[in-house]
């Protein structure tokens, strides 16, 4: 994942929302995609996990743009928001996912990336001279903890599974010779 | 400015087919079919001018994942598919996509005579250092210790040092990626796209399956501590010394790319269909 030096520099209002808008459209591309992984080794629990998660990241990133008024996110986002190094906070790591996983690791994977969006716009706070990023950056910050918040709330839902990890494979991959 | 008049942009979901990956969560792959479609968003080029050739493995299942054209060939003969495609149509962008047992055991002599060839194509290599697709047969970059159920106590056998042979054998572009940064490949992948001539992309692309313990490739992989030199001279010393994990473009050469006359002239397909004729 990036460190906080890869980030993109936040210079105007625009930037700040065409990156808080990519965070968001990268992180539903990337619960799509855990999803369809889910769906395809037939993990249909767990899709649902990553669909609803997709979904509402999606919901977000509707909100942003419409919060933009005249601004082309969009289009601003493909000239902004660029890491120079790594992926976007909200991106999941691809590598750390499993066919046995469970709901509960699916909703540690979404609170890491829950907290690195929350980093991120904290520095952007500590860090902008301009007021109105500052102003804006801070509304980020709140969302992004509500979203930690829930995260943790889901979790009691979805409770650590018990005995042998998804690591731990009963039916392993079994090199042919 | 009319509808008609705007430049298309095209997204990276543009390039994404509606079929799903059947790789096993985790693997590297899903992240090199992520560069592929930034890279070619990157470039902004119609899906309809890319064509994606691969030959048979995990790795080579990803031209059905674009939008892209595509043609998934025969085992170790992707590179053959690809330059007979680029010769008679040079306008279309052609990338090829292979794994090590493909690109460097069944179609190890195609690897090096395609980079003697310099026909202006990429070639991309998911390199994990195993068979996955057929279950954990040890590949030409498979380490000698490496122990599995057909190599008991390991091969024993020196790996297969792929960016010596590509640099040693004339490709035009010789570079190193990590997958599990696609935004780093992506960039590299535009850049390897851009240059003229044969472009080889070696792609560290873990199996969490068949080398669970490549997931620590994570923690290996780290930038070359030089940067890209156009003297071939040079790069054969840096690869020499090389430790198979530093990330970066190694060589840009500035060898003029193979097209022969053939594409160019007004070819006439019933002439040669007479010279077949039994």
């Amino acid at each position: 994942m990036s460190k906080m030096s890869d980030a993109p520099t936040i210079t105007s209002l625009a930037d700040l929302l065409a990156i808080a808008y990519q965070i968001e459209a990268d992180a539903v591309e990337r619960y799509n995609m855990f999803a369809d992984q889910m769906e395809t080794h037939n993990n249909l629990e767990l899709a649902k996990v990553f669909r609803d998660l997709a979904r509402a990241e999606g919901i977000h990133a509707e909100e942003i743009r419409r919060q933009a008024g005249d601004i082309d996110v969009v289009a601003h986002a493909r000239k902004v928001a660029k890491w120079k190094k790594g992926e976007s906070p909200e991106e999941g790591d691809l590598s750390s996912v499993n066919y046995k996983m469970t709901p509960w690791h699916a909703l540690q994977l979404a609170l890491a990336s829950e907290e690195r969006a929350l980093a991120y716009f904290t520095h952007v706070v500590a860090t902008t001279s301009d007021d109105k990023i500052k102003e804006m950056a801070k509304e980020f910050v709140e969302e992004e903890a509500e979203h930690v918040a829930i995260c943790h709330r889901l979790m009691r839902k979805y409770p650590a599974p018990e005995g042998d990890s998804w690591s731990q494979d009963m039916d392993p991959a079994v090199p042919q010779g | 400015m009319s509808t008609v008049d705007k430049p298309v942009v095209y997204k990276q979901g543009d390039y994404k087919s509606d079929v799903k990956p059947i790789w096993c969560p985790g693997c590297g792959d899903y992240h090199v079919l992520m560069s592929f479609t930034r890279a070619f968003a990157e470039l902004g080029l119609p899906p309809e001018q890319i064509v994606v050739v691969s030959g048979i493995g995990c790795s080579s299942r990803i031209p059905a994942y674009t939008n892209c054209y595509g043609f998934h060939g025969v085992h170790g003969r992707s590179l053959a598919l690809a330059a007979g495609l680029k010769v008679t149509r040079p306008d279309l962008t052609v990338v090829v996509a292979s794994g090590d047992g493909d690109g460097y055991s069944i179609g190890g002599n195609h690897f090096i005579h395609a980079c003697r060839r310099n026909v202006d194509m990429t070639y991309v290599v998911m390199d994990n250092h195993i068979y996955g697709m057929t279950k954990g047969q040890p590949s030409p970059t498979t380490e000698p210790e490496f122990d599995t159920a057909l190599s008991p106590g390991g091969t024993g056998l020196r790996p297969f040092h792929p960016m010596v042979i590509a640099l040693a054998s004339g490709a035009n572009f010789v570079a190193r990626a990590f997958s599990g940064d696609p935004n780093a490949t992506a960039s590299m992948l535009v850049e390897a796209i851009r240059h003229p001539g044969f472009s080889f992309v070696e792609i560290l692309s873990p199996c969490v399956t068949f080398r669970p313990d490549e997931k620590e490739w994570k923690n290996l992989v780290h930038p070359a501590p030089v940067t890209a030199t156009t003297d071939p001279g040079k790069a054969a010393r840096r690869i020499m010394t090389d430790d198979g994990f530093n990330i970066g473009i190694l060589y840009r050469g500035d060898r003029r790319p193979y097209q022969p006359a053939i594409g160019a002239r007004n070819f006439d397909h019933a002439e040669l269909e007479k010279e077949f004729e039994l």
